[in-house]
């Protein structure tokens, strides 16, 4: 009996340091100045956290159609939020148009969901996320922009809110990528004119702040373009954005192409595989998985940059909020604008840290040899 | 090899190289660190250029024509030091991918073939594991598998036992010994004297970008015919 009890007491380590009370006491109270730092921030959370849930949640105004409904209640109005919730979705977009909208997004659901199904087989996945990347922006220019089928004209300058964001992040993050990476095969090429090309190219865009390559895009570019030559100026946007973000993606690439040994690539091409054979199935497949964090951190940089289109004139997610802050109906609600805008923001960016957290996961295939 | 050069910026590392391999000959070659054998065989599939002479793998001379270096190293197998397998591969990919990128092969076949050279190995069933998991020995065996999968008519050898912890030296050298029985043409840099010993038809010494001695391994063992050569066996039969 004795035996066993010992036995068992080595097996696990001692109880204070895995119980509740070992983590608090390890974490929280591990010195006089630890002590009194965990109380302050006790304190400082007691100070905040309920002022903040009366006002966010208990004294809301969740019901009614104006203003008035918001008078009885001290916290926030989400009355403002509602009557305004399908301008931030859909911005100036022509109502009896949105279908064309939620089609688009409903479609983009269903074509993508396979591809985060882990049960799914690989080359089927290739097959469609391929398939997808070609021919998705394509229909959903059509559903956006109409005039095929039948479907009206929706001027790009009617887009706006959230479908504006998506929009502008999605063709943003789906260029940038491929175009860093060529950039940073390129920076890394043999071939000195290519190489000079490249690190000029990169150089460039990252020297100049996006605003600045925003102001260039709509101000400046119509200038020097020959009088009647004009194009849209959120393709002007998208162009401006998909570059610049591109040297940054193409730096962040070659971090992970430097850091696979150079065996690899002797391994490879010892076999007969040529170089963009050797790069495609051998390289990047490792130096992309290694800069999946840099990856998805310059994506949510980008997501988060759409929100700069506001000083050309495009109505995105903040651009719309605000707009409506300044309707004189309804003066004196920013605060709930920009929650709501600071929330929806925050899910979007969330959610692609925690699935690129989840990628890595899957990836991860033991030691690196 | 004809008359090879080679330099690294100034620094002359090899110094007219001259060799001829026989189909089926097999060719051991050693020499202190530095000597430049692994430069000289790297040059054979173009791993490393080289500024002067010529080399020709089976009637196709190593030009500046990218094709033409691909068209050699297709037929050049080579196992490295460090094994190199592709680690986000499993190890049957790893057999299959030049066979279905490179030869055109279809899947079907090319893992017939890969599960029978595992199969030589003697790794079958680890077909399905990630090199990551693999030990030393296993991975340069499969390594090997890699290399005959292609069934290439030459293969070399980079020091195939230098990075392996000691238990796993023998299960690698049988491996390298099954092969030399079937009659591949095999060029191995190694320090392992009981190698060269029993399957080496020839034995080269190398140092400092030199040829210094070619003889079979019984000669080049009982009666080393150059002081360097003496120095060298003297210091490797002390360890």
């Amino acid at each position: 009996m004795s035996e066993a009890h010992t036995s068992r007491s080595d097996d696990l380590p001692p109880a204070n340091t895995i119980s509740v009370f070992g983590w608090l006491k390890r974490n929280l109270f591990s010195s006089p100045f630890n002590i009194a730092l965990t109380i302050l921030a006790l304190y400082l959370l007691y100070l905040t956290i309920p002022p903040l849930l009366r006002w966010a949640l208990l004294d809301a105004t969740w019901s009614g159609d104006s203003r008035e409904a918001c008078q009885a209640h001290e916290g926030a109005c989400w009355v403002f939020i509602r009557v305004h919730f399908a301008q931030f979705i859909y911005g100036f977009y022509p109502e009896a148009q949105r279908w064309r909208v939620n089609t688009a997004f409903v479609l983009l659901i269903l074509g993508a969901a396979p591809l985060f199904i882990p049960k799914v087989p690989a080359p089927f996945k290739a097959r469609l996320g391929i398939g997808l990347l070609l021919l998705y922006p394509l229909i959903a220019l059509v559903l956006f922009k109409g005039g095929f089928f039948g479907l009206s004209v929706v001027d790009t300058s009617r887009w706006g809110g959230l479908l504006l964001t998506l929009v502008i992040a999605g063709v943003g993050m789906t260029a940038a990528l491929p175009l860093g990476i060529l950039l940073a095969l390129g920076r890394r090429s043999q071939m000195p004119a290519i190489q000079a090309l490249c690190v000029t190219f990169i150089e460039f865009w990252r020297g100049v702040p996006l605003i600045t390559v925003l102001f260039m895009s709509s101000v400046m570019l119509p200038l020097f373009l020959p009088a009647g030559m004009n194009f849209d100026k959120l393709l002007r946007a998208l162009i401006g954005i998909t570059l610049f973000q591109a040297a940054y993606m193409a730096e962040v690439v070659r971090g992970g192409l430097q850091a696979i040994p150079k065996g690899q690539f002797e391994a490879a091409i010892a076999l007969g595989l040529g170089y963009w054979k050797t790069m495609a199935l051998i390289v990047l497949p490792q130096a992309l998985k290694l800069v999946i964090p840099g990856i998805v951190n310059t994506f949510i940089t980008l997501f988060k940059d759409t929100s700069l289109v506001l000083i050309i004139g495009l109505f995105d997610l903040m651009n719309i909020v605000h707009n409506a802050t300044t309707n004189p109906a309804w003066l004196g609600f920013s605060t709930e604008g920009y929650v709501f805008a600071a929330t929806v923001y925050w899910l979007f960016c969330f959610s692609m840290s925690r699935y690129s957290q989840n990628l890595e996961k899957r990836l991860h295939t033991g030691h690196k040899a | 090899m004809e008359k090879v050069h080679k330099w690294y910026g100034t620094f002359h590392v090899l110094k007219d190289i001259n060799l001829i391999v026989h189909k089926s000959e097999r060719i051991v070659i050693c020499g202190p660190s530095g000597s430049g054998k692994s430069t000289a065989i790297r040059c054979i599939n173009r791993l490393e250029e080289y500024q002067r002479g010529r080399i020709v793998v089976d009637g196709l001379e190593l030009s500046n024509d990218v094709k033409q270096i691909e068209q050699v190293r297709r037929e050049v197998g080579m196992v490295f030091q460090h094994f190199n397998l592709f680690p986000h591969l499993s190890v049957l990919e790893n057999c299959v991918l030049a066979p279905i990128w490179v030869r055109k092969l279809p899947r079907k076949q090319a893992e017939e073939i890969a599960m029978s050279y595992l199969e030589r190995v003697k790794i079958p069933e680890q077909a399905n594991k990630y090199p990551g998991q693999l030990s030393g020995g296993q991975q340069q065996r499969v390594a090997i598998a890699r290399s005959l999968c292609m069934n290439p008519k030459i293969m070399l050898f980079d020091e195939p036992t230098s990075a392996l912890d000691p238990e796993m030296i023998k299960e690698v050298l049988d491996t390298m010994i099954a092969l030399a029985e079937d009659g591949m043409t095999m060029i191995c840099v190694t320090h392992e004297m009981g190698f060269a010993k029993t399957v080496a038809h020839r034995v080269i010494f190398m140092d400092s970008g030199e040829i210094i001695e070619e003889n079979t391994p019984e000669e080049f063992f009982t009666h080393p015919q150059s002081d360097r050569s003496k120095l060298f066996l003297s210091q490797i039969l002390h360890n």
